[in-house]
């Protein structure tokens, strides 16, 4: 019944983009943690080729 | 013009770049134009003299003593600002949101997390649902453009989990009384929402505040859905949460209309809830119990014994309108509800002309027209252009999320087209909603009101101002 | 795994231990403040030395054009802003950067012949290194009066009477003052106010000893009292000359420098001596002065990226609680980002330490390979200038440095070892 949790319990947020949004969670006293995103590096195989001989 | 307001803090020292950021908070404010806050060197003295920021008591200040200057639309609000700024000193500001760099470390920081709010670009959406499903958190996903396929996928991985997935491109929540994404500052109550539609979910939860009532809670299900394709599993999930949900009397169901197996599917769950549902469809023939948004709260209102909604003052009996109307939306479902009350009201298709300022096309590379009113203020001034346009409807959607002031925002275009049209003998009738309680940070009361200054006419919900005019079009 | 593989790595390992060990052992001392066209190797005529890897006039940005302008007229080579600009894109004037000569610049970090510069000598190495003065406007682009003539004053009365000072004193160990300004609260890149102030306390003392006259004596106290940035200079020409004798050594994957010329961001690495490896410089996430805002600001600039370089600046934030503010949050923020840095390092410094992390080492040593693997940016703390020429400082901010930089270096690192 985890849905009925968070109806009961209200939210604690982790916040994963605009971080307006987790000001507004915060002006509201809720709990909340930004994640800091950024869009993830190309799976870059040749990165991964040269890290395996040299790392 | 507007008005400066100084306060010297002898031998209180605090660090510019401190200051920095007590001075950005204040530049949030409303009606704030420019702000300073710096301690009084002979450079920030300067500096505030060329911002205009003039008086003997920083002439007399030194490097010890703390300058706050605020320069602000109004007197009121350049003193309400300086008012406010202890809270700010006292470092209250420093305690920022928490800020991780991982899954892992967000959930180290947050052990008790239980949903995830994603506003990421679309083409990452899917990959963050996944993760934050896998680690047991509901998921509110404002983004949009994620592939119905995901959508899918993801929304049965969260129903096998017993796991909330509201959205894809969903824009408004409230669980518990705690407003996720776009929402307004509405009362707890026994009115339950469950919503396809964002600006739909606004409109309803400040309609059942209006009329005296509250929200207990308000779930986004995403624009899609109801649709067959989707089949309706957040929305069916929201429906049940809230039968279950002891705080809940009344449960309202706002969104496009669904597809024609899902539709049936639906009727069967409704029936099955054991508490009363009032259904608002728009966008298609099917209208549900309600036709509009306003008496979707109506009906909500009426089985919680609360209401009826308070009618407003109407300001002016419509006058009739030669030439055409055209409508400028912020809120997509809006413009679904104006659209059906025009056909119902008969009103030929050739005599309007409905404009989604959100659409996915008119959005690319701009921020939406809620956040950011630049691009509909341009389509107002080119509407003083076109002769065969008499009448020009607008909405204003507030709340959490929304721009500061929409309707300060939109005044001067506004008074720009009428002067425009005015010069060319013609005159052009604006018509607006507010979308908004008065709690809200843009005050649906004080937006009205410099909207009916500016000589707009204000209806009081976004039903009555089609219904207007579809009238001056008759 | 093939033999050679596993010999590569073991040499690559070894290579770094050996770079490490120059970083940390470096033995920075101030030795003089001196006119650059005397002690800059290669610097003469008209020529200016400007931050970052090299750019022509064509494309440098508003505030680097602008600092330019102001040292053309100020070294007298023009008259009015039109005609130093019409020399400058004439190409009458030599534009290089510092790095090419053993030097670093803040911001802009345009260096004439005739402005005085921190001399640091790394007695470990032997190597000279050097910085022009930080200051809060000619080197963010304003180029009026009330910028130049602050050059004028530095020229004419501060850098002569610290020179005095420093002959009678003797030259200064740094390595003391930073470990201690470490400790104070300072991350030597943004905040320097109790290196500053320390070196303040001792030049002090070694003017009144050299019999500079009073006016000037009271003056250059005044200066090095009322400038918190003061030591910027010192931090950065004591970082150049740490981080020099890492260049090439062969088959090192450590960088030697980060450096941005407000269009593109640039490193160097150990074992890919005089090459640079660029990307497009990033905009700053900052907080900005009374009068300015986001829309005004230029892109990432100068040569102060020194400092994480050697282990300060950014990747000491968790010992700095005064500029947590620029973090955007809480102490634990700035910790967290200190202790991301050990991941991309190669080790930690015996001599720079953190009260707030237990007293433990610095992170130094940025390891290309491990920013590639980790995609983990190293963090730096930075001023941000104008985006149009004519401006003072504008505000500041944290700001990652570029992964591409890296990518593109491990790219030729693995190339030339026929990877």
């Amino acid at each position: 019944m985890k849905i009925a949790e968070l109806l009961k319990k209200g939210p604690l947020v982790i916040n994963v983009g605009l971080r307006d949004f987790a000001r507004d969670l915060e002006d509201q006293q809720v709990d909340v943690v930004q994640l800091e995103w950024r869009p993830p590096a190309p799976e870059d195989d040749e990165m991964k080729r040269l890290l395996e001989k040299l790392l | 013009m507007g008005a400066t307001a100084l306060s010297v803090r002898r031998h209180t020292y605090l660090d510019s770049v401190f200051l920095m950021r007590v001075a950005k908070a204040l530049e949030g404010g409303p009606g704030i134009n420019n702000v300073a806050v710096v301690m009084a060197t002979p450079a920030n003295k300067e500096l505030l003299h060329d911002a205009g920021f003039i008086g003997a008591d920083v002439d007399s200040s030194g490097p010890d003593d703390l300058v706050i200057a605020v320069a602000a639309q109004t007197d009121g609000q350049a003193r309400a600002a300086i008012a406010g700024v202890d809270s700010l000193l006292a470092g209250s500001i420093l305690e920022g949101s928490q800020i991780a760099r991982s899954w892992d470390d967000a959930l180290s920081q947050l052990p008790d997390a239980n949903l995830a709010a994603i506003s990421v670009p679309g083409e990452y959406a899917a990959t963050e649902i996944e993760h934050a499903l896998e680690v047991g958190l509901h998921v509110f996903c404002f983004s949009s453009n994620v592939s119905l396929a995901d959508e899918i996928r993801l929304k049965q991985v969260a129903a096998s989990r017993d796991l909330l997935l509201m959205g894809p491109d969903c824009g408004t929540a409230i669980i518990a009384g705690r407003g996720l994404g776009f929402s307004n500052a509405v009362r707890r109550g026994p009115i339950g929402i469950v919503g396809g539609s964002g600006t739909g979910i606004q409109a309803v939860s400040c309609l059942v505040d209006a009329g005296g009532s509250g929200v207990s809670h308000a779930i986004g299900s995403g624009s899609r859905d109801l649709s067959d394709d989707v089949g309706g599993i957040t929305t069916f999930a929201g429906l049940r949460a809230l039968a279950d949900d002891a705080t809940t009397k009344v449960i309202v169901l706002v969104s496009k209309t669904p597809g024609a197996q899902t539709l049936a599917r639906l009727q069967e769950i409704i029936r099955s809830l054991g508490k009363p549902v009032v259904t608002c469809f728009l966008g298609g023939p099917t209208s549900g119990t309600a036709l509009t948004f306003e008496q979707a709260a109506g009906q909500a209102l009426g089985f919680a014994g609360a209401g009826p909604l308070r009618n407003g003052t109407v300001t002016a009996v419509p006058t009739h309108v030669e030439g055409r109307a055209r409508g400028l939306f912020a809120g997509g479902s809006l413009l679904y509800e104006t659209q059906r009350i025009l056909q119902q009201a008969d009103v030929s298709p050739a005599r309007y002309e409905l404009v989604d300022m959100g659409s996915e096309e008119l959005t690319r590379g701009r921020a939406h027209p809620m956040i950011d009113s630049r691009h509909r203020a341009e389509r107002i001034i080119a509407t003083a252009e076109d002769p065969t346009v008499g009448i020009l409807l607008l909405d204003f959607v507030l709340g959490r999320g929304a721009a500061a002031d929409p309707a300060g925002d939109l005044i001067p275009a506004i008074g720009e087209a009428r002067s425009r049209a005015a010069r060319e003998g013609r005159s052009l009738v604006v018509v607006a909603s507010v979308c908004g309680t008065d709690g809200d940070p843009q005050d649906r009361g004080r937006q009205a009101a410099a909207l009916t200054e500016a000589g707009v006419i204000v209806l009081p919900t976004s039903a009555r101002a089609a219904t207007y005019v579809a009238e001056a079009l008759r | 795994m093939s033999a050679t593989a596993a010999d590569l790595k073991g040499r690559v390992e070894a290579a770094n231990t050996v770079a490490l060990a120059r970083l940390v052992t470096a033995d920075p001392v101030l030795i003089d403040v001196a006119p650059a066209g005397e002690v800059v190797q290669g610097l003469e005529g008209r020529m200016i030395l400007h931050a970052g890897p090299p750019i022509p006039w064509e494309r440098m940005c508003g505030a680097m054009r602008g600092s330019l302008v102001g040292l053309v007229l100020w070294e007298g080579w023009a008259s009015a802003p039109e005609e130093a600009e019409r020399l400058l894109a004439a190409g009458k004037v030599r534009l290089e950067p510092n790095h090419h000569h053993h030097g670093v610049g803040p911001m802009a970090g345009t260096t004439s012949p005739s402005l005085p510069v921190w001399v640091v000598e790394n007695r470990t190495s032997g190597n000279l290194a050097y910085c022009r003065l930080a200051e809060g406007m000619q080197q963010f682009g304003q180029f009026d009066i009330e910028a130049l003539s602050g050059l004028n004053r530095w020229r004419d009365v501060w850098a002569p009477s610290i020179r005095a000072g420093l002959r009678k004193r003797g030259p200064i160990p740094l390595k003391s003052i930073i470990a201690r300004a470490l400790q104070m609260g300072d991350e030597l890149h943004n905040r320097p106010n109790a290196a500053s102030s320390l070196f303040a306390n001792l030049m002090a003392q070694a003017m009144v000893d050299a019999d500079v006259p009073k006016a000037a004596l009271l003056q250059t106290m005044g200066y090095l009292a009322g400038n918190e940035f003061l030591f910027l200079g010192i931090s950065m020409a004591a970082a150049k000359s740490a981080a020099e004798p890492l260049e090439g050594v062969e088959d090192s994957t450590l960088v030697t420098a980060m450096a941005r010329n407000g269009v593109e961001f640039g490193i160097r690495v150990s074992g890919l001596p005089g090459q640079w490896f660029i990307a497009p410089a990033p905009p700053v996430d900052g907080l900005f002065l009374p009068g300015f805002k986001a829309e005004d600001a230029g892109l990432d600039m100068g040569d102060s990226a020194i400092t994480e370089t050697v282990g300060w600046g950014g990747f000491v934030l968790g010992g700095a609680p005064g500029i947590l503010a620029l973090t955007g949050g809480t102490p634990e923020q700035a910790l967290r980002i200190s202790r991301e840095m050990r991941e991309i390092t190669a080790g930690l410094s015996p001599d720079y330490r953190m009260p707030a992390l237990g007293f433990a080492g610095t992170a130094v040593g940025i390891d290309i390979r491990k920013v590639v693997a980790t995609g983990i940016e190293p963090v730096i703390d930075t001023a941000i200038a104008h985006r149009e020429p004519g401006h003072p400082k504008i505000g500041g901010g944290l700001v990652r440095a570029p992964l591409d930089c890296f990518r593109k270096a491990l790219a030729e690192f693995a190339h030339r070892h026929g990877v």
